[in-house]
């Protein structure tokens, strides 16, 4: 009846006593590490705010900026300006991505498959500055900047995002719908343009969504392509637009504070934009995600 | 009720032995379980078990699929709480201590009561690590060579990897794995050894290796074995208990029908579920 | 029925419309990944391109080859390069193991419903665009660093050369912690969906044997994903080399090679970042000499990162 003694009890040890407090400040570090990071961005986003509440006023959106030494003004040609790159270039990415990642997904052979979808990951890795080089030298070097130029490089950045989301949305149609399709008699490309695509439509959107948000907020290529611009508004993709994100840099560099406090404001307009998009987009992929698996 | 025809059969006290039978007269029980039910979230898995598993015994727990078995056994120690719906009701006395009083830590409780799975499921490590891993976490680091060449001896599986301790446990066999696990169990000197259905993913040679481990384990160690093969439990236990599936107006659980030794289970069962499971009528 | 021939008619052109529209989308498709690859090849040749003025003028010398001189057209790439490695290994160094905590806390220990959350909110930082975040880094995290975080380290810690020198608002130390912001929601991301990824099954074995919750991560989690958390890490690390902007606001412009993390510095995306304007002639090849030499560090950091992803995968495979 003895079975309190010491062999079965289940006391804590000693040494399991300090098992269990290794574990408890291991978990604490983890805990810490998490928080911060929700922190991190918590500040980042409560100061911005803070700053620029002021200075969003409705002139602030529709005028363009004061000539030098009067107050007030606005951002409109910065905000014009990114709206043009930003369509422009998702207007050039999105088919090639699109068909790129049809050539991944149903007519690649699985050697050459995994060459794009390496190219793609190198391209996706490359700094944004290099691009902004790139096209530099591709086409302004000589002949000047334009916003369709910076529109190419933003499309280039967009491209392997747009092209890889697509072609993992592809990868999750099941073989049974094309087999559907093309058992029906249906040729390889009314299934994928009938088919395929149309089942995917949500990814897509996922994915043209996020490379949008991403290229919103690219300042590096611009700096090469489209940051000398006139004070106005203009809708003109040949014209050298000013953008939000190479105005923001432009300003957060001068020693003026109202140059800063116009930053502040610019800052959260673009902030406020990618970050509705982005959960915008998270949810749209979970939606979609559940559809297709049914 | 009887789930194959899905007829009322008129309710049967749960068939236990009143007074302990012979062979468990002068043994300790090792655990015992009072009223035990086990539930996820809302639906009851497994309701008011009550016996007790005794010392340097095999105890099979035998029935059909969904009558709760594995949530039982993982009852005793403890692995259900890595389930976050599950709640435990009743007691489950180790050597006359609850294991789900407050101050328990499961992790004393598995110390001393092991486990091995259905699936083998040896660690991406070295066969030496897989034994020496748990040795070293738990301070028994002194002969650790001997320690795990005597837990690899014990698992009947030394011969065969004494010469490649260092190559990765991925490299062995179905059955060598399992056997691997038991000994990685077994290193670090439990009480008890829990073994769910754990040869149910081997071909017939590694399962009678396995089964004639069993038989000499038990004279180190007190095992309690799951099994949906009743021919196994009949080969390898002592005693036997029989789970069954009890509906309800919620739908069904597992309840305890009868335990004894193994031989009346299969020979003389005393109550009509088990004659009908053990002779095959259904399960 | 007279209708025959012309079904047949009919069928005959929809089947050559389908072989030709079949050939024509495999042609279209084919062009394009031929197009992201040209392109891949396209942009490195350009770079080089417009950088051979100053390749040819200053060789490989240049990557040895201290100071910046735009008056005298003497350039040289090594303070760039040394600080690079200092802000994005230091950036990595403060940014894995908080990555890899963040991770298990994501996967582990998080209670259920507030796991996805917290795991958004941490993406959710990676969206932030890196030129807000350096305005930020210039107007409030500069002012921190240089008044007060600076001169406690001085105060307590100024015998380690690292913390030598005078506190200023911006340089090397600011832009690390900037990168650390940086790397911090990619790579735990990823740290996330891999330790999520390992089998219940090798976790319970560990669980039942009497391991504590961090024996068991530290047994059985880590090793089980050393590779991807690696690759994960190391991605990390390519993007800290490569961001210019966000560090080009807050590391002040400076160069010269120190010790001490409190001066003023330059990387390589940040110097041509910085002095691209206006720049012409030998002093814009030799920004595009240094972004070059970035190019090249940039594609061996990501080729590496993917290498490992992809042995990993097989060695996943084969395990199985």
């Amino acid at each position: 009846m003895a079975a309190d003694a010491g062999r079965y009890s289940l006391t804590l040890s000693p040494r399991t006593r300090r098992r269990k407090l290794v574990n408890l400040f291991m978990q604490a570090l983890a805990t810490l590490a998490a928080l911060s990071a929700v922190a991190v961005l918590v500040l980042v986003i409560v100061s911005v705010a803070q700053r620029a509440f002021g200075a969003l006023t409705w002139d602030f959106f529709t005028k363009t900026a004061a000539t030098f030494g009067e107050s007030g003004g606005g951002v409109a040609n910065a905000l014009v300006g990114t709206i043009v790159l930003v369509v422009v270039a998702a207007v050039m990415a999105i088919p090639v991505g699109i068909l790129v990642a049809v050539y991944i997904s149903e007519f690649a052979p699985p050697r050459i498959a995994t060459a794009t979808k390496l190219v793609l990951d190198v391209l996706n890795g490359l700094p944004s500055i290099i691009i902004g080089i790139f096209v530099f030298g591709l086409l302004v070097l000589g002949s000047g900047q334009a916003a369709w130029k910076g529109s190419f490089a933003l499309a280039i950045i967009m491209l392997p995002l747009i092209a890889r989301a697509t072609q993992e949305v592809l990868a999750l149609v099941p073989s049974t719908l094309r087999e559907g399709a093309l058992g029906l008699g249906a040729s390889r490309w009314r299934t994928v343009v009938g088919v395929v695509l149309p089942t995917s439509i949500g990814g897509i959107l996922t994915g043209t969504v996020l490379a949008v948000a991403r290229a919103a907020g690219e300042t590096a290529p611009l700096l090469f392509t489209t940051s000398i611009a006139a004070n106005v508004v203009t809708w003109d993709p040949r014209q050298p637009v000013l953008s939000i994100p190479v105005d923001i840099f432009a300003l957060s560099e001068s020693p003026d504070p109202a140059d800063h406090a116009r930053a502040w404001a610019l800052g959260f307009v673009l902030i406020a934009f990618v970050l509705v998009i982005s959960l915008g987009a998270r949810l749209l992929l979970v939606r979609h995600q559940k559809k297709l698996e049914g | 009720m009887n789930p194959d025809t899905m007829q009322e059969v008129a309710p049967i006290e749960i068939a236990q032995p009143t007074e302990a039978p012979l062979s468990t007269a002068d043994r300790e029980p090792v655990f015992q379980t009072r009223d035990l039910t086990i539930s996820y979230g809302k639906s009851v898995a497994v309701a008011d078990v009550s016996f007790s598993m005794y010392n340097h015994l095999v105890t099979a727990i035998i029935g059909p699929s969904g009558c709760g078995k594995s949530t039982f056994l993982r009852s005793l120690n403890r692995m259900n709480d890595l389930v976050p719906s599950a709640r435990v009701e009743g007691e489950v006395l180790y050597h006359d201590q609850n294991i789900y009083a407050d101050g328990v830590d499961p992790v004393e409780v598995r110390r001393r009561v092991g486990m091995v799975f259905q699936k083998p499921n040896p660690f991406p490590k070295s066969i030496y690590d897989n034994v020496a891993w748990g040795l070293r976490v738990l301070g028994m680091k002194d002969d650790l060579d001997g320690r795990v060449e005597r837990a690899l001896t014990q698992a009947a599986l030394w011969d065969e990897v004494k010469d490649r301790l260092k190559k990765s446990a991925f490299g062995l066999s179905g059955g060598q794995q399992q056997r691997l696990c038991i000994a990685r169990a077994i290193a670090v000197e439990p009480d008890v050894v829990l073994l769910d259905e754990p040869a149910s993913a081997l071909d017939p040679i590694a399962t009678s290796k396995i089964e004639d481990l069993i038989h000499e384990l038990k004279h180190e160690y007190t095992l309690v074995i799951v099994t949906h093969n009743m021919q196994q439990a009949a080969r390898v236990a002592d005693m036997t208990a029989f789970f069954s599936l009890e509906r309800t107006e919620s739908g069904g659980h597992g309840v305890l029908v009868e335990y004894d030794e193994t031989q009346k289970i299969f020979t003389q069962p005393a109550d009509k579920r088990t004659e009908g499971y053990v002779t095959g009528r259904f399960g | 029925m007279s209708a025959v021939p012309s079904a047949q008619l009919l069928r005959v052109r929809r089947r050559l419309g389908d072989r030709f529209g079949d050939i024509f989308l495999y042609g279209l498709t084919a062009a394009a990944a031929a197009a992201a690859g040209a392109l891949l090849v396209a942009i490195a040749w350009k770079v080089f391109d417009v950088a051979r003025p100053a390749i040819s003028k200053f060789g490989f010398g240049f990557l040895t080859h201290q100071g910046w001189d735009v008056a005298r057209n003497q350039f040289g790439a090594l303070d760039f390069i040394w600080g690079t490695a200092i802000t994005s290994l230091v950036a990595l160094a403060i940014a894995a193991p908080v990555s890899i905590a963040i991770g298990l806390y994501l996967s582990e220990l998080a209670p259920r419903g507030a796991r996805t959350v917290i795991a958004s909110l941490v993406e959710l930082l990676a969206a932030i665009p890196s030129v807000v975040l350096g305005l930020w880094g210039i107007l409030v995290l500069g002012p921190f660093v240089g008044q007060d975080l600076e001169p406690w380290l001085h105060r307590h810690l100024g015998f380690i050369p690292l913390f030598s020198g005078s506190p200023e608002n911006s340089g090397i130390l600011v832009a690390i912690l900037v990168l650390t912001i940086m790397i911090i929601p990619i790579s735990s991301s990823i740290c996330r969906e891999l330790f999520l990824g390992v089998p219940d099954e090798l976790e319970h074995g560990a669980l039942a044997l009497g391991a504590t919750r961090w024996e068991m991560v530290r047994g059985v989690i880590l090793p089980y994903t050393r590779s991807g958390v690696s690759a994960a890490l190391i991605l990390g690390f390519g993007r800290a080399i490569g961001e210019a902007i966000a560090v080009t606001q807050v590391i002040g412009a400076g160069h010269g090679i120190h010790w001490s993390l409190f001066v003023t510095g330059d990387t390589l995306a940040s110097r041509v970042a910085e002095q691209y304007q206006g720049a012409a002639g030998l002093q814009l090849a030799s920004l595009v000499y240094l972004a070059a030499i970035l190019l090249v560090f940039s594609l061996i950091v990501n080729l590496v990162a993917l290498a490992i992803t992809r042995r990993f995968s097989y060695q996943r495979a084969g395990a199985t």
